[in-house]
């Protein structure tokens, strides 16, 4: 069974609290919850606005309690964008605050406090498969249409084990520094609300003085981050801050530097805080492995080992295991949360399970004597910005249906685009990036280049760029 | 390049926005000064005039008006 549907042994304990200090229960939010899946009345999908607020969380768990199947979607994503995925997945209702509805023929079926729930008309033309739980997208508020198939048994399973590792008690009280649409983030909260532990929710960043406020004032517990919010807590001072209530810290979302990862290391042990480093994907519902804080110091470039009832292996070209330690291969990951599989469009959501427990990462790695894995490339082409992954093909492809000519590459937060047009174009290319797609400008790099390298068949020579 | 024009110059490298819109910068006005913009504006503005900024002074700088008053207090006038 899932812990959605077990929190009212919860029921007085505090549940959420908000950045106003306000707070919800666990027998309230079940409460509200099951009203606005009422309002629904039926499985089906539903565009589900996410922000760190009791609306969005409430509904989360409402939806899920009755077996309505959210997608959980960026508040921050294009009113273009968002109306492709419209088109492509023909959600049956949508939830989120009225702007998500401007200008749209939807009928507002339920109030909750700033929130609408309304039916958007469509009629559902395709079937939802009894083990579909949720659905999330692949890269942030790029608008991709490709989305991960999450079930039941999913979700359930990582979250005991992200427990089980972590430790988390019903005492704990996480902060959040994550959107909830975004794999890592949910994951903190799924764990949290099924610990009956407390979450404190807030859009504020580790950059503004009211995130710092709240967690001394709310005595947060613990907080995750990717690697540039530990490069924000660096330049920040952490180490001079007071924190008494927090006990560790986790980070995940890509590789932090070895030598920032040591320097965290020292700062918690003097806050007297556990950092534990760990590894995910969206198609693995959010964790594969987690590093044991002890060992983070000496074994500072490794992704650690496999979480609680999963087990990682190496494959060679063939697909069959490396047994030797040192040896590289890409890492293949076989567990409970290894997702069913994506959905490009509507008629995806009938599909059952297609990975049989066996996630293929897309990572090379090597293992050590001990079991620990290190990451040490990619096998596709993708890269983090930020947190998010950020598909290059994909991207390309997204520019050039917007008539822009560009081969994508570079490397982690620092993405370099070439660009085959003209200087005059140059920013009509960084604005279609940072307003449509919402990358982050400080992330991006825009090239003018004459032309594009190739190969006689026409394919791009990313080597052979001017880097 | 006198402070003011190196001032400005960051910002509009940094966002990518014009000359007019400067004064009515504030953090979270536009999509690309939220955190992270605005790490990499402290760190461009710190990069071009040499100096440090204490944690306080990072957390406070939430305008393009506020910031000058907080440049002042690393002796950079503008």
């Amino acid at each position: 069974m899932t812990y959605f549907n077990h929190l009212d042994k919860y029921a007085e304990q505090i549940a959420l609290v908000d950045e106003s200090g306000a707070d919800q229960t666990y027998a309230a939010i079940l409460a509200d919850g099951d009203e606005i899946a009422a309002k629904i009345g039926r499985r089906c999908l539903v565009f589900l606005n996410c922000s760190n607020c009791f609306e969005s969380v409430t509904a989360y768990l409402g939806c899920l309690r009755a077996g309505v199947v959210p997608v959980l979607l960026s508040t921050s994503l294009d009113p273009a964008l968002l109306n492709d995925l419209l088109d492509n997945y023909r959600p049956t209702f949508v939830f989120g605050p009225e702007a998500m509805f401007r200008g749209r023929d939807f009928r507002e079926v339920f109030r909750f406090r700033e929130y609408l729930l309304a039916a958007t008309g469509y009629e559902p033309d395709y079937g939802l498969h009894d083990d579909l739980a949720l659905m999330l997208t692949t890269s942030g508020s790029t608008g991709s249409p490709k989305l991960v198939r999450q079930s039941y048994r999913n979700i359930q399973a990582n979250t005991e084990s992200i427990i089980e590792y972590l430790g988390i008690s019903l005492e704990d009280r996480a902060i959040t520094t994550l959107p909830m649409h975004y794999t890592y983030g949910l994951s903190i909260l799924n764990s949290h609300l099924a610990s009956g532990a407390r979450v404190i929710l807030t859009e504020a960043s580790v950059t503004d003085r009211a995130f710092w406020k709240l967690l001394r004032e709310e005595q947060a517990t613990t907080f995750g981050g990717v690697p540039y919010i530990y490069e924000m807590l660096k330049k920040l001072r952490f180490e001079t801050m007071e924190t008494p209530s927090l006990r560790y810290l986790t980070q995940a979302g890509g590789r932090l530097d070895a030598v920032l990862l040591r320097e965290l290391c020292d700062i918690c042990e003097d806050k007297g805080l556990r950092f534990i480093v760990m590894y995910g994907q969206t198609e693995a519902t959010a964790r594969m492995s987690w590093l044991p804080w002890e060992r983070a110091r000496e074994k500072s470039e490794s992704i650690g080992l496999a979480i609680p009832g999963g087990r990682f292996w190496l494959a060679d070209e063939e697909i069959e295991p490396i047994k030797e330690p040192g040896m590289v291969g890409e890492l293949v990951y076989d567990g409970p949360n290894v997702t069913l599989g994506y959905a490009e469009s509507r008629h995806d959501l009938a599909r059952g399970d297609e990975r049989g427990g066996r996630l293929f990462t897309g990572d090379l790695a090597k293992c050590d004597e001990e079991g620990f894995y290190y990451i040490v490339g990619r096998k596709k082409r993708f890269l983090k910005l930020f947190g998010s992954r950020i598909n290059l093909d994909e991207l390309e492809n997204l520019l050039n249906r917007e008539g822009y000519l560009c081969a994508c590459t570079g490397s982690d937060d620092q993405l370099v685009i070439f660009f085959e047009g003209l200087d005059e174009q140059r920013a009509q290319v960084e604005l279609f990036l940072s307003e449509r797609l919402k990358l982050n400008r400080g992330g991006f790099k825009v090239r003018l280049i004459q032309a594009i390298p190739r190969n006689e068949a026409g394919k791009m020579l990313y080597a052979a760029l001017p880097l | 390049m006198n402070n003011l024009e190196k001032y400005n110059a960051t910002f509009i490298e940094v966002f990518g926005v014009t000359v007019e819109q400067l004064s009515d910068l504030t953090f979270q006005s536009i999509s690309q000064w939220d955190s992270i913009g605005h790490m990499q504006l402290i760190a461009s503005l710190e990069a071009a005039f040499e100096i440090m900024m204490d944690t306080d002074d990072l957390m406070d700088f939430n305008s393009y008006d506020r910031g000058k008053e907080i440049m002042n207090k690393y002796d950079i006038k503008i």
